[in-house]
C-alpha cells in the first residue's frame, strides 16, 4: 500500500561491476531519477538475454550518496534462466531499464529485539537493515549462514561493522547453523514475544526456521521473510502440463515458469504478485506422475501436502523421490486455469 | 544520536534575512537565478520531528481514532499495555481506513474484509486462507506519548530521537495546573508560529481582553540557537488589561493598582510555542526575577501541520498558582478559547487572502524578528532532508 510498492520505471547506468565473492558479481546502478532504497526493499530490472527481455528482483544493498547509487549483488546460478548470467556480464557504462525502489520486506521499528539471518546469497536483503539497527542503537544480531567462506559476499563487512553482533556458520568448515537451537535460544529469552526475525535466504532454511519458530510457539507475523520465489526444493527441470479440459498439452521448460508458459501458450490464468504470495494464480491439479515442487507461500504446509492446488507462478513438478524408473518429463494434470 | 537539523553555524546578526527560502539552497533548480522572493507564503513542513498527533485521552483500547499527520492519514490506538501505535490509515489490501476498524484485543481489524493488523503494522490475519502474505504491511510510525500529548514521527525512522520530544513539562507537572484544546486551523501552520512569535497582534485582534497599546509602543528582545528562539517583552508600570486584572484578583483578591507585565516566548523547532506569560504588582522586582507579587501562566502551544493548508493546533493555558482550583481552570480555558477564537478568525481570513492574491509576496516588519528566526530554523530543516521550504502545491 505504502509509495515504495508502485512499479515506476527509469534508466539506470552501471557505473561499477567487480566480484564480491565466489560467482557474485557487485554491481552499482547509478539511477536517472535518484530514490533513497530503504531497508529491505529491492529493484526490478529488465535484462536482454538471448533475443528476451527478462525482469529480475534484485534487493539493494546498499543505498548511497541520497539514492544515487543502489548496490546490488548477483549470483550467478547455475540453474539460471539466463538473469544471472546476463547481469554478470554487464560492464561500466551499459544502461538498463530499472525499477525506483520497491518495498516487500520492511524493517519494523519498536521491537525489543531483531534478528537477522542471512543464508548465502540472501545476506544482500540484510545488509542494510543490520546497518539501520546498530544506527538506531537497537538490540540486534546477524546470523549469516554460507556453504563457503570464499563464497560468501559481504562477511568482512558484516564483521568489520557489527563485530560480536555478527555470528558466523559456514559448512565447509564444520559450524553449520542448528535452526532449532537458535529458535530455541530465542524462545527462552524474556524478550521472546518482542523478537523479530527477519530471514532471507534458501528455502531449505527458512522452512527449517518457519519450522522451528511455529514448533516454539512464537508468533507468526514476528517471523518476517522475503522470497523471490526461485529456489525449491528440487533443481528445476522441464515438465508438461495437461490440459484434458482443453485437450492441450504445455511444455513448461526448465527456465520458464508454469504461468509463463500457460500464458505463451495463450491460455489466460489470473494473477497478480508473480511470486508465490497472493494466492491468484492457484490452479487445480487433478493428477501428477512426478512431484509437486511448491515453492510458494501462500498454502500452508497442510494444503501444500495435499497436493489439490499449486501456483503457477512459482511452483514446478520434479523428478523428486516419487518417480524413480520414469523416463522423459513429468506431467502435471490440472483443472481450466 | 544526531539531532536532524541542520550543523550548520547560526548567523548571529540581528538582520532578517528576506528570503530564507534561497539561504544556501542548492536544491532548487532556478533558486539562485530567480528573482530573490520574499518569505513562503505557503510553508512546507519538516518530516523529521515529532509532532502532536493527539491529547492523550483522544486515543484509547476500545476504537481507533483518526487524524491526519504532516499529510499523512493515521489510524492510532492503544494495545493492552497501553502503548500507543500509530499505522497509516489504509489497509494493505485495497486501502479501506483503518480507523473505522476494530480494536480487537492488541490487533487492529480492518472494517471491510477484516484483515488484522498488530502495533507495528504487520498483517497477522486474511480472510479465507491459512497463510498471511509475507508482503503484508501497513507503515507503523514511532510514537513517544509525553506531557498529555501522543507524539508521532513521520520522517526517517532512525532519526526518531524520544530526546527531540520539545520540552512542554509545564503540562504535566505537579507545580502547574490547566487544561486546553484544539483548533482545527484551516490555514498554512507557518501562519501560526508567525502569529506566536509575535504579540503586537494582541492589541488589534485582542482589546476586549489582553491587547493594550503598550504592547506595540515596548521594545523587545530576541535571542537563538539551531532550534530554538525567544523573544522576550516587558511592560513596565502600566494598566492590566481585564484578563490579567482578573487574574491578579484570583490571587490577591483586593488587588489594585498597575502592574508590570511580562511576555517570553519560547519557540523550540518545529513548531513548539510555550509562551510565560504574567504580571506582577508593579515595581515588586518581577523584571529582576522576583515575582512572588504576580501571576504566572504558560501558554501552551504546538502546531502539527495537517495539510499545506491545514493544521491542528493543540493548545493549554497552565498556572502556577491557586492549583487546586478547578474552577479557575475552567474559567482560563473557556477565557483563552474565546480569545484565540479571535485568532483562528483572522488565520483563516489570511489563507483566503493568501490563496486570493496569488501574485503577491510576502514583506516584513521589524516586528517579525522572531517569527523570521523560526522560518530560519524550518528551512535548515526542510534543506537538511533535501527540500525546500515552499510547498509544492497546486494550490
Amino acid at each position: 500500500m505504502a509509495s515504495d510498492s508502485t512499479l515506476r520505471w527509469q534508466h539506470g547506468e552501471v557505473v561499477e561491476t567487480i566480484d564480491a565473492a565466489d560467482g557474485v558479481r557487485r554491481i552499482v546502478i547509478q539511477p536517472e531519477r535518484p530514490m533513497t532504497a530503504a531497508p529491505g526493499s529491492h529493484i526490478d530490472v529488465v535484462i536482454v538475454h538471448e533475443g528476451r527481455a527478462l525482469r529480475r528482483s534484485y534487493s539493494v544493498v546498499r543505498s548511497a550518496d541520497d539514492g544515487r547509487r543502489w548496490t546490488i549483488s548477483v549470483q550467478l546460478s547455475r540453474a539460471s534462466r539466463g538473469g544471472s548470467r546476463a547481469m554478470h556480464a554487464l560492464r561500466k557504462g551499459e544502461t538498463l531499464r530499472v525499477s525506483d525502489p520497491l518495498q516487500n520486506f520492511p524493517l519494523g521499528v519498536g521491537a525489543a529485539r531483531y534478528v537477522l539471518v542471512a543464508g548465502g546469497i540472501g545476506v544482500t536483503a540484510l545488509v542494510a537493515m543490520a546497518s539501520a539497527l546498530r544506527r538506531r542503537g537497537a538490540d540486534y544480531s546477524v546470523v549469516f549462514v554460507g556453504r563457503s567462506r570464499t563464497a560468501m559476499a559481504y562477511l568482512d563487512e558484516l564483521a568489520a561493522e557489527h563485530g560480536e553482533r555478527l555470528h558466523v556458520h559456514i559448512d565447509d568448515e564444520g559450524g553449520g547453523l542448528d535452526p532449532t537451537a537458535l529458535i530455541g535460544g530465542i524462545a527462552g529469552s524474556d524478550a521472546a514475544a518482542h523478537t523479530e526475525l527477519y530471514m532471507c535466504g534458501p528455502i531449505g532454511l527458512m522452512d527449517a526456521l518457519g519450522r522451528a519458530w511455529s514448533a516454539h510457539g512464537l508468533p507468526s507475523y514476528n517471523l518476517r521473510f522475503e522470497t523471490f520465489g526461485s529456489s525449491g526444493a528440487w533443481a528445476s527441470q522441464e515438465f508438461h502440463v495437461a490440459i484434458p479440459a482443453l485437450d492441450r498439452t504445455v511444455v513448461v521448460r526448465e527456465d520458464d515458469s508454469l504461468l509463463d508458459a500457460l500464458e505463451d501458450a495463450g491460455i489466460e490464468v489470473m494473477w497478480d504478485c508473480r511470486k508465490g504470495e497472493c494466492g491468484l494464480c492457484t490452479l487445480r491439479v487433478l493428477g501428477c506422475d512426478g512431484e509437486i515442487d511448491h515453492r510458494d507461500v501462500f498454502f500452508s504446509e497442510e494444503q501444500k501436502a495435499a497436493n489439490t492446488s499449486l501456483c503457477a507462478c512459482v511452483s514446478r513438478v520434479a523428478d523428486g523421490a516419487r518417480s524413480p524408473g520414469l523416463k522423459g518429463p513429468r506431467t502435471l494434470t490440472i483443472d481450466l486455469p | 544520536m544526531t539531532v536532524p537539523t541542520s550543523r550548520a553555524t547560526v548567523a548571529t546578526t540581528g538582520t532578517v534575512d528576506p528570503s530564507p527560502g534561497e539561504v544556501g539552497a542548492p536544491i532548487d533548480p532556478i533558486g539562485p537565478s530567480a528573482p530573490t522572493s520574499a518569505v513562503s507564503k505557503i510553508f512546507a513542513y519538516p518530516l523529521n520531528a515529532w509532532y502532536v498527533a493527539a491529547w492523550d485521552h483522544e486515543v484509547t483500547a476500545k476504537r481507533p481514532f483518526a487524524r491526519t499527520v504532516a499529510g499523512r492519514p493515521l489510524a492510532l490506538w492503544r494495545t493492552s499495555d497501553g502503548r500507543v501505535s500509530a499505522l497509516a490509515d489504509a489497509c494493505w489490501h485495497r486501502l479501506a481506513p483503518l480507523s473505522k476498524g476494530k480494536v480487537i484485543g492488541d490487533e487492529l481489524q480492518c472494517p471491510y474484509h477484516g484483515l488484522r493488523y498488530n502495533s507495528s503494522g504487520r498483517c497477522t490475519a486474511m480472510p479465507a486462507q491459512q497463510t498471511v502474505n509475507p508482503s503484508a504491511a501497513v507503515p507503523s510510525f514511532p510514537v513517544v506519548e509525553r506531557h498529555r500529548y501522543v507524539w508521532v514521527w513521520l520522517g526517517d525512522t532512525d532519526l526518531a530521537d524520544p530526546a527531540l520530544v520539545p520540552d512542554m513539562h509545564q503540562m504535566d507537572s505537579a507545580d502547574w495546573a490547566g487544561d486546553g484544546e484544539t483548533i482545527a486551523a484551516r490555514c498554512n501552520y507557518q501562519l501560526v508560529l508567525d502569529n506566536l512569535m509575535d504579540l503586537t497582534h494582541e492589541e488589534f485582534v485582542h482589546s476586549s481582553s489582553i491587547g493594550q497599546s503598550e504592547l506595540s509602543e515596548s521594545g523587545f528582545e530576541v535571542t537563538h540557537d539551531h532550534r530554538n528562539v525567544t523573544v522576550s517583552r516587558w511592560m513596565r508600570d502600566i494598566e492590566a488589561p481585564p484578563f490579567w486584572r482578573k487574574n491578579m484578583r484570583d490571587r490577591f483578591p483586593d488587588f489594585e493598582g498597575r502592574v508590570d507585565r511580562w511576555q517570553i516566548i519560547h519557540f523550540e523547532a518545529p513548531s513548539t510555542i510555550c509562551i510565560d506569560v504574567g504580571v506582577a504588582k508593579a515595581g515588586t522586582g518581577a523584571p529582576e526575577g522576583d515575582r512572588s507579587q504576580g501571576v504566572n501562566g504558560f501558554v501552551m502551544n504546538t502546531i502539527t501541520p495537517e495539510s499545506d493548508r491545514s493544521c491542528h493546533y493543540f493548545w493549554a493555558f497552565m498556572r502556577n498558582y491557586r492549583l487546586e482550583s478547578q474552577s479557575i481552570t475552567t474559567q482560563l480555558r473557556d477565557g483563552v478559547h474565546g480569545v484565540f477564537g479571535e485568532d483562528e478568525e483572522m488565520l483563516i481570513a489570511q489563507q483566503e487572502a493568501i490563496d486570493a492574491n496569488p501574485d503577491y509576496e510576502f514583506y516584513s516588519l521589524n516586528i517579525d524578528a522572531g517569527g523570521m528566526w523560526v522560518r530560519r530554523i524550518l528551512d535548515r530543516m526542510l534543506q537538511a532532508e533535501g527540500r525546500s521550504s515552499t510547498a509544492r502545491t497546486q494550490g
